[in-house]
């Protein structure tokens, strides 16, 4: 591990920080140091830790050129990591540890929903703001009809992917019938899968089939060979690029042929690589931005320039939750927690990594513009920019 | 029921079973030898796949170098395991052995992690898969492939342990320790052995699994590991065809369940199998009642 001379001055001020912090939180306080605490609580190890990694760099990214800029008036931000080990209950210890211990005045993260739908209620008890960058299932924000007034996301939700989908299997695919194949351990495919099929059949189509895989499976080629023979004109596959690179490749050898839909699970190069080009070709998803659109450009080549390689959608994701946060807090010009709540509910056309986001403050979701994208020989083309009205 | 997709379950069945028996035959080897379940041993079969990716990407050798670099270097992984980890441990009680087991089991996975990063890594394409069309279905070269090996392992292995002195000692020691010690045998070097030979072949089985899914990373070994416990229970842990045989069939029951039930089921049915096998029959469908010995 290396440390540049910045990151080693950081760290030291950081240090003196919270010793200061420990001296003056005697006297009940713990406002006056000159950095402004945030958590940073994301899936470090464990078997989601390819997701939490990724937009953990992007949020550090976002806080980096924050600091750099000159901070948050005068303050610089200091992320206190902690680790949900891919788990939900070890999500809550993390946002327990972060709150209690460390006193942070807001958290970014986790990325997968599971985990953030399990620290937001400590935090929202709490009234610790949090801002969930992935977190597409519509309860994260919202728990029977009323908004939790503490928690935000950055991304938009799967009502709108699964809408999206729907729409394009039956207006530009004509799909009559279509196979779901669902990851039965994850919230994020099943709740995509129930919205896709209750649209699509709204529609006037029919789902024929429905079959589900576990994460980290390698074998899909039984379920596949069944889905086959269901002879269906698509096959929806909402589910992280891992397992879907899989997917594809093998429903391709058992010479499944019909178009594959999916969401922004897919959004990685690494699909390519394991499915190979030619077992993409016809596939669309949905995901939050397309790499050669302008407005784009300078998050890619700044991560680029940090990093040395392109972000994935993860990354991209964690990065917009850090750009929403840095900009709250400046609005916000205080560290009261129901100030910062207040500045992120009124954030405004602001320019972040993947486009433009309005925050809605009725359900605490962005207003976001989504784009469908295919798969040609193994690059992306883009189809379809979804306005963000288009819900 | 459409006999197509049945023959195409078996197909698939067999060729996941393959892995699963490969895994499998590390499993009761140890098992047989020292009775201890080896939770360790799905990682082990995770650190093979790595090293025979960057033999292939670092080294550029092809799949048969790479195959046998990786079973060799893991095999040495596996007897400095047993050596640091479980040979300080040869007279405690078992218990012990079983959750030092699982600690080394959680080291190589989070050590793994943090050398290669979670993220997951593909292969480069170096065995050709040419899909094969028999009428209706469809066998592809990798599959075959995977299933040669298998065989050719599992029969070199039946050799070592049937015909040659190491495997007459390693008999030996698997009847009584402490009697094959009186009559002259390094049972310390026996057990080393064993542990060399199950973990080269997980190594095998790791490389395959690299090269037939596409994408390795380091918690793959987790699920495959208790897969191919279930398939040395299942055949009679601590025998060699049996291993094999418990392999194959899982597979085919996971193929066929999820091809005519739901693929929702598949692993409670692999796990019903586990309970089903530890109640009737606990020494599986090789295993023969062994009175206590008193």
């Amino acid at each position: 591990m290396h440390f540049s001379k910045k990151s080693l001055k950081l760290m030291g001020a950081a240090i003196g920080v919270m010793m200061l912090g420990t001296v003056v939180a005697g006297c009940g306080s713990d406002d006056s140091g000159d950095t402004i605490k945030v958590g940073a609580s994301f899936e470090i190890t464990g078997n989601q830790a390819n997701y939490g990694s990724a937009g953990y760099d992007g949020l550090k990214l976002a806080i980096k050129q924050a600091n750099d800029a000159g901070g948050i008036n005068g303050k610089k931000i200091e992320l206190v990591e902690a680790d949900t080990k891919s788990e939900a209950s070890e999500a809550v210890n993390a946002a327990t540890k972060l709150i209690s211990d460390d006193h942070v005045k807001v958290i970014v993260g986790p990325m997968v929903t599971a985990n953030v739908m399990a620290e937001s209620q400590t935090a929202n008890d709490e009234k610790v703001p949090v801002i969930a960058p992935a977190g597409t299932n519509p309860d994260v924000t919202v728990e029977n009809g009323k908004v939790k007034p503490y928690i935000f996301r950055s991304c938009f939700i799967d009502p709108q992917q699964g809408t999206v989908m729907a729409e394009f299997a039956t207006k530009n695919l004509k799909a009559k019938t279509a196979v779901l194949y669902l990851d039965s351990s994850s919230d994020y495919s099943k709740s995509l899968g129930k919205v896709f099929k209750e649209k699509f059949e709204a529609a006037g189509g029919k789902v024929v089939m429905e079959e589900s895989f576990l994460a980290k499976d390698q074998d899909f080629k039984a379920a596949l060979t069944k889905i086959k023979t269901a002879n269906a004109d698509v096959i929806f596959v909402p589910a992280y690029y891992e397992e879907v690179g899989k997917i594809v490749k093998q429903a391709r050898e058992l010479g499944i042929t019909a178009p594959m839909l999916g969401t922004d699970g897919w959004d990685d190069p690494k699909v390519a690589d394991i499915a190979g080009a030619d077992a993409l070709n016809n596939t669309y998803f949905s995901t939050h931005y397309f790499e050669k659109d302008e407005e784009v450009q300078d998050f890619l080549k700044a991560f680029q320039d940090e990093y040395g390689h392109a972000p994935n959608v993860f990354a991209a994701l964690g990065y917009d939750a850090g750009k929403m946060l840095v900009d709250a807090l400046t609005r916000a010009g205080s560290t009261d927690p129901d100030k910062i709540a207040k500045a992120l509910e009124e954030t405004k056309d602001l320019r972040v990594g993947t486009g433009t986001i309005t925050m809605d403050p009725k359900t605490h979701n962005p207003i976001k513009s989504a784009v469908i994208l295919s798969m040609k020989n193994g690059a992306k083309e883009l189809v379809a920019k979804i306005a963000p009205d288009a819900e | 029921m459409d006999v197509t997709q049945l023959v195409q379950q078996l197909i698939n069945g067999i060729s996941l079973g393959s892995i699963y028996a490969l895994i499998a035959l590390g499993y009761t080897m140890i098992y047989g030898i020292i009775k201890l379940i080896n939770f360790a041993h799905g990682d082990i079969y995770m650190v093979g796949a790595y090293i025979g990716f960057f033999s292939i990407t670092a080294a550029h050798l092809g799949i048969f170098p790479s195959l046998l670099i990786s079973m060799i270097v893991t095999g040495g992984l596996g007897m400095v395991i047993e050596k640091l980890a479980y040979k300080p441990l040869r007279n405690a009680p078992r218990i012990s052995v079983l959750i030092t087991a699982i600690g080394v089991s959680f080291f190589l996975e989070c050590t793994s992690m943090y050398f290669v990063s979670p993220t997951p890594r593909t292969f480069p394409p170096v065995f050709e898969n040419v899909a094969f069309h028999v009428g209706p279905f469809i066998v592809n070269s990798q599959q075959l492939l995977i299933f040669g090996i298998t065989i050719v392992l599992m029969l070199l292995l039946t050799y070592i342990v049937e015909r040659t002195k190491t495997g007459k000692a390693m008999r030996a020691a698997s009847y009584d320790v402490e009697t094959a010690q009186l009559m002259g045998i390094d049972s310390d070097r026996i057990i080393s052995f064993t542990f060399g030979i199950g973990s080269a072949l997980a190594a095998a089985a790791g490389v395959l699994v690299g090269v037939y899914y596409n994408s390795i990373d380091p918690l793959m070994g987790i699920m495959p590991g208790v897969k191919a416990f279930v398939a040395a229970v299942l055949g009679g842990i601590g025998i060699l065809p049996g291993a094999v045989v418990g392999g194959l069939i899982l597979g085919v029951v996971e193929a066929l369940v999820s091809g005519f039930i739901s693929s929702t089921f598949r692993d409670a049915a692999a796990f019903a199998i586990l309970i089903l096998v530890l109640l009737f029959k606990p020494t599986g469908i090789f295993g023969k009642n062994v009175r206590e010995k008193v």
